[in-house]
């Protein structure tokens, strides 16, 4: 299935566009997502804290993805 | 009934006394509330501000910086006039005469795990305008400790978030993001560009936050996740719940580490002068020597019998350096040492070595 992937904060710059779309095998769960971006992208699996909100909300790991689900991945930031 | 303001005051708060949703009731709510808010920066300025201007009767403000010029553009409460001043004071100055009638209480400190607990037991709500994730991480924990609700705001170039957290049983910080973020995950530590207004539109979201938090107004941003893009101008609600886990993290039970920040804290490397460097040399137990220069610059001079480690190479050859005996580490001028002797500290955990301050160029030979 193909998924569009909003991307926010530090996560933004690693991937380097603001939106990813993939594909991905069919029922991928947060957690695979997850997996599954952090080998693309290796500088994302530095990141401890990375929030997955799946049709704004915050994504358990076995949470399964659909088609068009709205996905975001949002890391905290700290600036003030 | 006789009115709780005077005739100055109900005319300066008419326009919150005639909505129905606060009135006299709620404006006497604001004014015997305690905010605490931690940093005087971007979102701080813009947070006390507003809250100042509400007729919040007792302000705190926490923040150890003093004013610079590269705040200006973002942090509106200062001025030209301001560089140099401890914030909070400046701040304070400018907040006085915007409303004379608030009690402002002024802590020029970091906030720590020494003093935490004192500062947030003496306020009602804390608003948490830091710039970085040990202070975030260590207000959260103490707002758990204490039962008190926190508006947190955060930002990144562009970005902004805001959610209220440990709100009446409400999820916490760490519900969110478990993990406190690594050195390589916050590039932050003042060091990243920001766009000037940005501080402004999440500062007044947490403003906002906090009035309704004090008057028990609507629906508090609590078990959400506001997240702005002013670029796209796209913004987004992340809903999350209270983990029972998570949740249960205070300033008791949470790992000290989280509230360190190595990449954040100063460098201020144990070091020692060259005239103690030159009376160890002469004592019973000399140090080891460790020139952490370049092989050039160890020909040209070096002192006698040491150890040639150039800094490059230091952390692939760290086991050369022994543990069981003191080390002084020197370099031309004392910025490489002084980086050594961190990295062997905080990378390698010696607890051994000292850095000759001001390096050879202090060392006459």
């Amino acid at each position: 299935m193909n998924l569009t992937i909003a991307l926010f904060g530090i996560a933004r710059e690693i991937v380097g566009q603001s939106t990813l779309p993939l594909t991905v095998p069919d029922g991928q769960s947060a957690a695979g997502l997850l997996a599954e971006l952090r080998t693309r992208y290796p500088a994302l699996a530095g990141l401890r804290s990375l929030a997955v909100a799946v049709n704004s909300e915050y994504a358990a790991a076995d949470t399964p993805l659909h088609e068009q689900d709205e996905i975001a991945l949002i890391p905290p930031v700290s600036g003030g | 009934m006789s009115s709780l303001f005077s005739a100055p005051e109900r005319q300066r708060y008419r326009r919150h006394l005639q909505l129905a949703e606060i009135g006299e009731a709620g404006q006497l709510r604001l004014r015997q509330a305690r905010v605490l808010v931690v940093g005087a920066g971007g979102l701080g300025c813009p947070i006390l501000q507003y809250l100042a201007a509400a007729g919040v009767g007792t302000l705190g403000l926490a923040d150890a910086d003093r004013v610079e010029l590269t705040n200006l553009p973002r942090q509106i409460l200062y001025g030209p006039a301001d560089v140099g001043r401890l914030k909070v004071e400046a701040a304070a100055s400018a907040l006085r005469h915007l409303n004379e009638l608030n009690t402002y209480v002024l802590h020029p400190e970091r906030v720590s795990p020494a003093n935490v607990r004192a500062l947030v037991a003496a306020y009602d709500v804390v608003v948490d305008g830091s710039d970085n994730f040990p202070t975030r991480y260590l207000l959260n924990d103490a707002c758990v400790s204490l039962g008190r609700p926190l508006v947190s705001g955060a930002i990144y170039k562009f970005e902004g978030q805001v959610s209220v957290f440990n709100y009446q049983d409400g999820p916490t910080y760490r519900c969110l993001f478990p993990e406190p973020p690594g050195a390589a995950e916050a590039p932050d530590c003042n060091t990243t560009g920001v766009l000037n207004v940005l501080p402004g539109l999440i500062g007044t979201v947490q403003a906002t936050e906090a009035v309704k938090v004090i008057l028990g107004l609507g629906d508090v941003l609590s078990g959400r996740l506001w997240v702005l893009d002013t670029l796209t101008f796209q913004s987004r609600t992340l809903r999350f719940k209270r983990d029972a886990v998570q949740s249960a993290i205070n300033l008791d039970t949470a790992n000290a580490a989280d509230y360190f920040d190595v990449s954040c804290a100063p460098i201020t490397p144990a070091s020692l002068t060259a005239e103690e460097l030159r009376q160890q040399l002469a004592s019973a137990a000399p140090p080891l020597l460790l020139d952490v220069r370049g092989p050039l610059e160890f020909q040209r001079r070096h002192l006698p019998g040491a150890l040639l480690l150039p800094l490059p190479e230091l952390a692939a050859r760290a086991t050369e350096v022994p543990r069981t005996r003191p080390v002084v580490v020197y370099c031309q001028s004392g910025v490489r040492s002084a980086r050594a002797a961190e990295l062997l500290r905080s990378e390698f955990g010696y607890d051994n070595v000292l850095s000759l301050s001001g390096g050879l160029e202090e060392y006459a030979e």
